[in-house]
């Protein structure tokens, strides 16, 4: 943690208060994990031999899948005794149930995939997330001919569209569709993905309706009462959809955005950062089952994981266009080591020729983006919430209760302290474990400018116009 | 008494002799060598043209010349593989050493390569599923095939069965197959990935019923000659089963068998894509997500390997059925 970000949790005297209650529970835990069962895995001490040493982890062909393509290339996963394999997926559903059914020990997965399987939504499984993969990556993409009304609507500057473009500008074009009775659709990755809540996002701070779930009847589908009607498409094959033109844009990870620059079929015009700046993004999963099973290896994984983020960040993304090189082979994302640059070495091309800077379009270690944060738990709870994937409303505890169900800072924080005590890393590099309560403070940091604070999501949601809130039901 | 034969006509038949050897040379040459380069040629420069008038998102449609060279990168990424590979071990045989000096008690296990499969042990894995899933269709379709062949009534019961599967999609058997073999088989050091059990099991339910609908058929229709001579000989069912039966409807069967075959191999290719299972299926697959400026012809590389691969199991099954049929003058293609 900076100095900069303990300031910042020292003067809240709400987050002090929160970090007592923790550090009590945290020691009643620790208690228990000693006295009860098992000697824990997850206490200190000299960190043990991995129990499973060969892996399968599943990935999606995204640039954020780097860590684990990092991590294996650079031997990190070998320097702690373990030999793993990595292996794309088809898509997330297909990533999913390989790691549920056990095929795979564990995967890139979004964000929204551990806490929807541990509560039931869609596919029931108890995943966890010892580690956070990055913040940001993302972008939204419209054709060509979309883009080309909407570019009407955008204030310029040196004759340049003026970015952030909210979707307010999209609005008329929607409205246009609407009137000569013609769906507007447009694609995201998976219903509980962090692109179908920053594409929803983005849409609800524009005015226009992304459409509700409705559990409790069985729906969905997501398009309960939408202007814009979202579908899921797996993400290397969204530019090969809006080239068919079977939907009218897309939210997806990198490099399928500048993709579809480079084969002159859309426009990005807009990256997440600029709709929740620093946002999380992907997370690493695996099985509850694993990790009490294999404790010592889910440590190691993460150390080697760690290590791979660090990598990718270090000395102000210096290493950057070796990663690019690495993740353009056929194994891994496969695109031409010319689309994935575009966005991974610092700048982001938005239309063609207009290349911003945007150094942290997709950040991997620093801003402590690798520590899994329960607030960011929470986050995509509140989405699931306000799009209707919790049909009814919860009290603040329950999204507490699932947030510490599903993410293991513990393994976390045993991970960084071998890394520490190997020497690789030093104790400032992390968030200070003692006094960390894995809330983060509260940001305004989003296009709409509205405040979230973690520890307050059923406050939090009552803010939306467009969304579900309080007691209301689809 | 013999013929006297002057000198003169036997020069005449010689010659005429080596004429007619002669033109069947030139006609079988034709026909195996000519005829064939003909219509590769032609394909080819059909192929090269059409290519060069395909413009794609990723390029222009790889002719004949882009996919060659895509040969030529893919057989070196192999040869890189490989030292990548004899690296990867020599690091594991490193490690395990350090680890034995500091803990005695610990017995080194050789993990395999972990890196990505090559496109050369993918065409491996591919043929080891669909052999595999050939050979246990074949264990189950022949037999059944045999016994509704022998008894009508057999027949009238199972063909409603046969008539609502033959024509299900692997596609659609695939999600079955996979949530029952997640579901049944569990073990802690499995024998099988599931992975190769799910492809071999839809292969198999695919490729069962061309099998058993021609050995059926064949069965059903041996000769009443054949059939009265077993009656007289007073043949047991057995050995009218094995003497009778199988010699006279084999041909029949084979049939079944290569048309049984083909359809294993076009379904390993589907299932391996849907559901990423490894293999030249998953090899396509991966191409066609990554969209970089040469996967088209990566996958036209491997398009002609698959067509190529399928042609050869059709001979080595051809060959099989002259080497076990007994009627060897029989014109087999």
């Amino acid at each position: 943690m900076s100095e900069h970000d303990e300031k910042r949790t020292l003067n809240n005297p709400k987050r002090r208060r929160f970090m007592q209650l923790s550090a009590t529970a945290a020691a009643v835990g620790a208690a228990l994990g000693t006295g009860l069962t098992s000697p824990s895995a997850f206490a200190s001490g000299k960190l043990g031999y991995p129990e499973k040493e060969q892996l399968t982890f599943g990935f999606i062909k995204l640039t954020d899948m780097a860590p684990l393509a990092i991590a294996y290339e650079k031997g990190f996963f070998e320097d702690e005794g373990l030999y793993v394999s990595l292996q794309a997926q088809a898509n997330w559903k297909v990533l999913l149930d390989g790691v549920v059914s056990g095929s795979l020990d564990g995967a890139h997965m979004l964000a929204g995939q551990p806490l929807a399987a541990t509560i039931g939504y869609g596919t029931k499984a108890h995943i966890v997330t010892p580690y956070s993969m990055d913040l940001n990556g993302n972008g939204i993409t419209m054709s060509n001919s979309v883009w080309a009304q909407m570019k009407e609507l955008v204030p310029h500057n040196n004759g340049k569209p003026v970015h952030p473009i909210g979707a307010d500008s999209l609005a008329p074009v929607v409205e246009q569709y609407k009137k000569a009775g013609k769906p507007f659709n447009m694609g995201m990755v998976f219903p509980v993905s962090t692109h179908n809540y920053y594409l929803r996002y983005w849409l609800a701070a524009g005015g226009l309706k992304p459409g509700y779930y409705n559990s409790l009847k069985g729906d969905t589908s997501g398009q309960l009462g939408a202007d814009v009607l979202l579908s899921v498409t797996p993400p290397p094959q969204m530019p090969a959809t809006l080239e068919a033109g079977t939907i009218e844009g897309y939210c997806v990870g990198e490099p399928w955005n500048e993709q579809a620059i480079v084969k002159g079929i859309g426009v990005p015009v807009i990256t997440d950062y600029e709709i929740w700046k620093n946002n999380p993004e992907k997370v690493f999963g695996l099985t509850s089952e694993f990790v009490s099973k294999y404790p010592n290896t889910a440590v190691r994984v993460v150390k080697a994981l760690i290590r791979a983020g660090h990598w990718l960040d270090e000395n102000n993304n210096a290493n950057r266009l070796e990663a690019v090189k690495l993740l353009s082979k056929p194994q891994y994302v496969g695109a031409d080591a010319a689309v994935i640059a575009k966005s991974m070495t610092g700048t982001f091309e938005y239309e063609k020729g207009d290349v911003r800077k945007v150094p942290d379009f997709n950040v991997f270690f620093r801003h402590d983006a690798t520590y899994p944060f329960y607030s960011d738990a929470v986050w995509f709870l509140t989405q699931m919430r306000r799009w209707g994937q919790i049909p009814t409303q919860q009290p603040d505890s329950w999204y507490f209760d699932v947030a510490k169900k599903v993410y293991r800072p513990d393994i976390y924080r045993r991970a960084a302290e071998a890394l520490v005590a190997d020497g690789k890393f030093k104790p400032s590099q992390f968030p200070d474990f003692a006094t960390e309560t894995g809330f983060k403070p509260a940001t305004d940091d989003f296009i709409d400018g509205v405040t979230y604070d973690g520890r307050k999501p059923n406050e939090y949601l009552t803010q939306f116009d467009i969304g579900l809130k309080g007691k209301e039901t689809v | 008494m013999k013929p006297v034969q002057t000198s003169a006509s036997i020069g005449s038949e010689t010659r005429s002799a080596g004429m007619a050897l002669m033109g069947g040379l030139a006609t079988r040459v034709m026909w195996g060598l000519g005829l064939p380069l003909l219509g590769l040629s032609a394909f080819l420069l059909v192929w090269s043209l059409a290519a060069s008038h395909i413009n794609t998102s990723l390029g222009k449609f790889p002719g004949p010349v882009a996919v060659a060279q895509q040969v030529q990168n893919m057989y070196q990424e192999y040869e890189r593989a490989q030292q990548k590979k004899a690296a990867f071990y020599q690091r594991q045989e490193a490690r395990n050493a350090a680890r034995v000096a500091s803990d005695p008690s610990y017995k080194p296990r050789v993990v395999p390569y972990t890196g990505q499969p090559t496109f050369v042990s993918q065409i491996g894995t591919s043929l080891f599923t669909v052999l595999s899933g050939f050979l246990l269709a074949s264990l189950i379709a022949i037999p059944i095939g045999i016994a509704i062949g022998l008894s009508a009534g057999l027949y009238a019961a199972f063909n409603p069965l046969i008539q609502l599967f033959r024509p299900v999609s692997p596609l659609a058997w695939l999600p079955l197959v996979t949530i029952v073999v997640s579901a049944v088989y569990v073990s802690s050091d499995p024998m099988f990935s599931k992975s190769y059990l799910v492809s071999m099991i839809t292969v198999m339910l695919c490729a069962l019923w061309p099998t058993i609908i021609n050995t059926a058929v064949g069965v059903a229709s041996i000769s009443r000659d054949l059939q009265n001579v077993s009656r007289v000989l007073r043949l047991g069912w057995w050995t009218h089963v094995r003497k009778i039966v199988l010699p006279a409807s084999l041909p029949m069967m084979f049939t079944g068998l290569r048309l049984s075959l083909s359809i294993a191999w076009m379904v390993l290719i589907a299932a391996e894509m849907l559901a990423q299972n490894p293999g030249l299926g998953k090899f396509v697959w991966d191409e066609f997500q990554n969209g970089s400026s040469q996967s088209l012809s990566r996958i036209m590389v491997a398009v002609i390997v698959i067509g190529l691969i399928g042609y050869m199991l059709d001979q080595v099954m051809l060959l099989l059925q002259r080497l076990i049929s007994w009627d060897k003058k029989a014109v087999l293609r």
